[in-house]
C-alpha cells in the first residue's frame, strides 16, 4: 500500500460574517495516497477555494484534523506552517504570480532563501528546474519578457524546487488559451508519473479529466469521489 | 540568508528610484542638519574654552573708580584712586594667589624702519602667573626691574611679527615714545579674547618703568587697575569681600560713602559665555533632531506605502514558505538601508557644508567622530523605529487575504 500525503477527518470551517457565522466547509473527509493525482471540482462558492487553502496550510480549520505527511496541521503555529509551505507543499496559482523584478531563476529559487540553502546550491538546482520546464535560455529574463503558457511553466518549476510531497494547483489553466493549457497539463501528467502527488482545483471537466480521481463540492460538502472514467 | 535580502531589499529600492530617494532625502537633511549644527554649536563651545583658558583662571579685577571734582563726575576708571601698595596689600590677604597692578594704553612701538602701534601693559611679573602667560623665548622680567624701572619689554606673538618679522627680536632694542627698551622676551600665543581682542597685539613693561618712560602718569604708584587672582573659584566671593572691605579701609572711606572702585568677576562672564554656547548647542542640535525626526516619519510613510502595493508579493512569499520573520526582516531591512545611506550621504554633505561654512566665514567649527556616530546610531534608531511597525504589518498579512489582493 502506498504511504498517504493527505489524511482529512471531519475537516470544518466557518467565517464570522456580519450575517452571522458561516460554515464554508463541513465534514470533509478525504484521503491522498502517494503518488495520486486528484481534481476538485465545484461551483463557485461551493467551499473548495476554501478546502485548498486548509490544503496549503495557508489556512487552519474550526473543526477536524488535516494529517499532511504524518503531521496533525490543524495545531500548528504559523511558522510550522511555513515551514510545511516551504518544504512539503508546491504552489502552482491561475495568475502564475512569479514577483515582477527579479530574473525568472532568482523566482525559482525563492523558496530556497527560506529554507536556508546557500546561494551556489540554489542557481544550480533553479537552473536545472528551469532546463526540466523547457525554459534555461531565459533564466536571466525578467517574468514580463515571457508568455502566460512560459510564466506558468516557470512556477511549476518553482513548486518543485524544494523536492516538494505535493504540488496544489488552483485552476492552472485558467488564464491559458486550450493549446497551451494542454502543454501544461502534460507536463503535470509527467510530474505524477515521477511519483510526485497533485491536487488540483478546476471547474472544466476537460481538465479534470487528466486527474485520476476527481472529487466534487457542493455547498461545502464533498459530494462525490471517483475516479476518472477514461483512465478506469 | 541576509545576502539575498540585501540583495531583496537594494532590488525594491532600486524599483522606484525617485521615490527611494525622496524618502531618503529626509534623512540626508535630517542627518546633515544635525552633523551641521552641532559642529557650529561646539565650535562656539570650544572657542569660549580656549579664550577662557587663555583669560586665566579665579580673577577679578578691581578698576579705580569715579571720583567728584568740583560737581563733575569722572566715570569709571576715571582717575587714579588704586595704588601699587593698594595691590601689594591685597597679595597679604587669605585666599588670594596673586595681585598685578597695570596700566595701559596704546602707543607706537618702533624698530629700525619699521613701526607698530599695539597696547602697551605696564604691570609686575605677577601679572604673568595671574593670567598663565608663558614666555616662548627669552625670559620675564623680574621684580627688580620694576623697582629699578628698567627699560625691558616682553613682546606678545602679534606686535613681535608685525616689528621683527622673521627676525629673533630677543636681544634687540626697541622705541616706545623715544625711550629705547630691551626686548627680553617674546610670550607665547594666546589668541582673541571674549571681546574678540587679539591678546598677542601687545608689549608688556615693568610698571614703574611704563607710568615714567611710557605714560608720563602724574602721580607715579596710583593706577587705574589691578587684578586679582583667587586661589581657588571656592574662593572667589570670600576674596571679593576682603578685597572690598580692605579697600575701604585703606582709601578712608566712612560708612554710607560710596565705594571709590568697582570690581568685576572675569570668570564669571567667561562662564555665563560658555553656558549660553552650551545651550545655544543644545538648541540647535534639538532643532536638527527634529528634521530627522520629521524624516523618519517619511520613511514610515513609503514603508507603509510600500507594504500596501507589495501585498500580493507578501502572499506570494509566504505561500512559497517565507516565516513571518522573514517578511518582517526583509521590510525592516529595507527602511533600515534606506535610513543608512541617507544617513551616510547627509554626513557627507554636512561635513562639507560644515568645512565650507568654516571656509567662507571663518567660524570655528568642531568635527567630532562621536558627533558622526550618534547621527549614525540615530539614523539606525530611526530606521528600525519607524520601520517596524509598516514591517509588522505587513509580517501580520493574512497570507490568503494577500494572495487574494489585486
Amino acid at each position: 500500500m502506498a504511504s498517504e500525503v493527505i489524511r482529512v477527518c471531519g475537516l470544518g470551517k466557518s467565517y464570522v460574517t456580519a450575517a452571522g457565522p458561516f460554515a464554508a466547509l463541513r465534514e470533509v473527509n478525504l484521503r491522498v495516497e502517494a503518488g495520486d493525482y486528484l481534481a476538485i471540482m465545484g461551483p463557485s462558492g461551493s467551499g473548495k477555494s476554501t478546502f485548498m487553502n486548509l490544503l496549503g496550510c495557508l489556512d487552519t480549520p474550526t473543526v477536524g484534523d488535516y494529517i499532511l505527511v504524518g503531521d496533525n496541521v490543524a495545531h500548528l503555529d504559523p511558522d510550522a506552517l511555513a515551514r510545511l509551505r516551504n518544504r512539503v507543499l508546491g504552489f502552482v496559482f491561475q495568475g502564475f504570480n512569479l514577483l515582477p523584478r527579479m530574473s525568472l531563476r532568482d523566482n525559482v529559487a525563492l523558496p530556497l532563501v527560506y529554507a536556508g540553502v546557500d546561494q551556489d546550491e540554489r542557481r544550480q538546482r533553479a537552473l536545472q528546474l528551469l532546463d526540466k520546464v523547457g525554459l534555461a535560455r531565459f533564466a536571466d529574463s525578467l517574468p514580463s519578457r515571457i508568455s502566460g503558457g512560459q510564466q506558468q511553466r516557470v512556477a511549476i518549476a518553482r513548486a518543485l524546487i524544494n523536492r516538494p510531497q505535493l504540488i496544489l494547483a488552483d485552476e492552472p489553466t485558467g488564464n491559458l488559451d486550450s493549446q497551451t493549457s494542454e502543454e501544461i497539463m502534460r507536463l503535470f501528467g509527467e510530474l505524477n508519473a515521477e511519483g510526485i502527488t497533485i491536487v488540483l482545483v478546476t471547474h472544466e471537466a476537460d481538465i479534470a479529466a487528466h486527474a485520476r480521481r476527481q472529487v466534487r463540492f457542493l455547498d461545502g460538502h464533498l459530494i462525490s469521489d471517483q475516479l476518472t472514467a477514461a483512465r478506469a | 540568508m541576509i545576502r539575498p535580502m540585501l540583495g531583496e531589499a537594494w532590488l525594491a529600492m532600486g524599483a522606484n528610484r525617485l521615490r527611494t530617494a525622496l524618502t531618503m532625502l529626509g534623512m540626508v537633511i535630517g542627518v546633515a542638519a544635525v552633523v551641521i549644527m552641532l559642529a557650529i554649536g561646539q565650535g562656539a563651545q570650544y572657542a569660549v574654552q580656549q579664550t577662557i583658558a587663555t583669560m586665566g583662571s579665579n580673577l577679578y579685577i578691581v578698576l579705580s573708580g569715579s571720583f567728584t571734582t568740583s560737581g563733575v563726575r569722572s566715570g569709571a576708571a576715571g582717575g587714579p584712586t588704586l595704588s601699587v601698595a593698594d595691590a601689594e596689600a591685597m597679595a597679604e590677604l587669605d585666599g588670594v594667589a596673586h595681585t598685578a597692578p597695570v596700566h595701559f594704553g596704546t602707543r607706537q612701538l618702533v624698530y629700525g624702519a619699521q613701526n607698530w602701534n599695539a597696547s602697551v601693559i605696564g604691570t609686575t611679573p605677577a601679572y604673568l602667573d595671574a593670567r598663565a602667560w608663558t614666555v616662548a623665548r627669552g625670559g620675564a622680567f623680574g621684580d627688580s626691574d620694576v623697582r629699578s624701572a628698567t627699560r625691558v619689554a616682553l613682546l606678545g606673538q602679534t606686535t613681535a611679527q608685525n616689528l621683527f618679522g622673521d627676525e629673533d627680536p630677543v636681544g634687540k632694542t626697541l622705541r616706545i615714545q623715544q625711550s629705547p627698551f630691551i626686548v627680553v622676551g617674546v610670550l607665547a600665543p594666546k589668541g582673541q579674547n571674549l571681546d574678540g581682542r587679539d591678546q598677542d597685539d601687545t608689549v608688556i613693561v615693568p610698571l614703574s618703568t611704563a607710568q615714567r618712560q611710557v605714560f608720563g602718569t602724574p602721580f607715579v604708584g596710583s593706577v587705574r587697575m589691578i587684578m586679582v587672582q583667587a586661589d581657588s573659584a571656592e574662593a572667589m566671593p570670600r576674596v571679593a569681600d576682603r578685597v572690598e572691605s580692605l579697600l575701604r579701609q585703606r582709601h578712608r572711606l566712612r560708612e554710607g560713602q560710596p565705594n571709590d572702585f568697582f570690581m568685576r568677576n572675569l570668570s564669571a562672564a567667561a562662564e555665563s559665555e560658555a553656558a549660553t554656547t552650551r545651550t545655544m548647542s543644545i538648541l540647535l542640535g534639538a532643532i536638527a533632531s527634529i528634521s530627522l525626526l520629521v524624516g523618519g516619519i517619511g520613511i514610515m510613510n513609503i514603508m507603509l506605502v510600500s507594504v500596501t502595493e507589495r501585498t500580493r508579493e507578501i502572499g506570494i512569499r509566504m505561500a512559497i514558505g517565507a516565516r513571518q520573520k522573514d517578511i518582517l526582516s526583509q521590510f525592516l531591512l529595507e527602511s533600515v538601508m534606506i535610513s543608512f545611506a541617507g544617513c551616510l550621504l547627509g554626513l557627507l554633505i554636512g561635513l562639507a557644508v560644515a568645512l565650507g561654512i568654516n571656509a567662507i566665514t571663518g567660524m570655528v567649527i568642531v568635527i567630532s567622530g562621536s558627533a558622526a556616530l550618534i547621527a549614525f546610531g540615530v539614523a539606525a534608531t530611526v530606521g528600525i523605529f519607524f520601520g517596524w511597525y509598516p514591517a509588522r504589518k505587513a509580517a501580520r498579512l493574512d497570507p490568503i487575504e494577500a494572495l487574494r489582493y489585486q
